[in-house]
């Protein structure tokens, strides 16, 4: 029946659309939404050291050499989790973890690092969280992998697995750097 | 009194308590300082009601309660007490948090097509029913048609 052929037709284009758009729809991403600091340059901040919160730490020390900035506190039960999985990268030795300690009360930070062990070559104190807001975290924890010009290359939303370590962020490490990238 | 009378109390000791708990429920989320400026604040109002909360997604910074929607919206009084225009402060969360931020996407060059798209499908009604129209007028009147 060749009068059914458009509306039929017509039908068949919406369902693509629509299969389409299901695909891609934010919810399914929600834990991917692409950061978009990829690919560039990682913010700028001061900030205090958990410890000896005399002692400033310069974003500019990120320049020179490949660091992982992990953004944690905790109040947040997902980084427990992670926990063990950063003291294994600490482990391999390929690169240094700087932690972010995202508004969250310096005696609790200090005896969980105490009792956890401690992944991170520094721990910063971001109490009032602008750094992180500068970061675009929104789920706690995330990680980025920044390269020694200071450029964002790998994120991680949520707690970092072996698997993603593996797959996501030790390549950047091991391939040479390519050039202009 | 009269019934009347009562029931129109009652209807106001109701709409008394509504608006009481509206009150209530406004102070209960937005703890950030109000500007005395109603310019300021309506535009303030306006930011943090197209800015999503990244945690809860459905909801608008407005009207979330998590730590993150109240450090945003100190932010965005923040960025306009700084003299920054809205354009500054949607490209601001635009730069940290992605596109997603903005509950009223933008038009770009990837969803030109669902801009279109209601305009595209008003023209292609049209001309199908004017098809029609046109192949209608063009049969001559048949029997069940005449009543």
């Amino acid at each position: 029946m060749k009068r059914f052929l458009l509306p039929l037709g017509g039908f068949a284009l919406l369902v693509v659309v629509l299969l389409v758009g299901l695909r891609h729809a934010p919810e399914r991403e929600a834990k991917f939404v692409k950061s978009p600091l990829l690919g560039k340059p990682a913010p700028q901040f001061t900030l205090p050291q958990l410890v000896d919160p005399a002692q400033t730490f310069d974003s500019s020390s990120l320049r020179g050499g490949w660091h992982l900035v992990n953004i944690w506190a905790t109040w947040c039960v997902t980084c427990r989790e992670e926990h063990e999985v950063l003291l294994q990268i600490k482990q391999e030795g390929r690169v240094p973890i700087v932690g972010l300690d995202w508004k969250d009360e310096d005696a609790a930070a200090i005896s969980w690092l105490s009792q956890l062990g401690n992944p991170y070559q520094v721990v910063l104190a971001d109490r009032k969280g602008d750094v992180a807001i500068d970061f675009g975290v929104y789920l706690a924890p995330e990680s980025f992998l920044i390269d020694p010009q200071g450029i964002v290359v790998e994120k991680q939303y949520g707690a970092m697995t072996v698997e993603d370590w593996r797959s996501k962020f030790l390549p950047h490490l091991t391939a040479p750097a390519k050039a202009g990238a | 009194m009269s019934a009347a009378r009562i029931r129109q109390r009652l209807l106001a000791a109701v709409f008394a308590f509504t608006m009481l708990g509206a009150v209530a429920l406004a102070f209960a989320v937005d703890n950030t300082p109000q500007f005395a400026d109603p310019v300021l604040q309506a535009r303030y109002y306006g930011l943090t009601h197209e800015l999503r909360c990244m945690q809860c997604q459905s909801e608008a910074l407005a009207d979330s309660n998590v730590g993150l929607a109240a450090d945003l919206r100190m932010e965005v009084h923040k960025l306009i007490e700084s003299g920054k225009s809205d354009v500054e402060i949607r490209d601001f969360m635009v730069a940290r948090y992605s596109e997603f931020i903005l509950l009223r996407p933008r038009m770009s060059l990837r969803n030109l097509w669902l801009w279109a798209a209601p305009g595209l499908l008003l023209i292609a009604g049209i001309v199908v029913a004017l098809r029609v129209l046109r192949r209608r007028a063009q049969l001559p009147i048949s029997d069940d048609e005449v009543s």
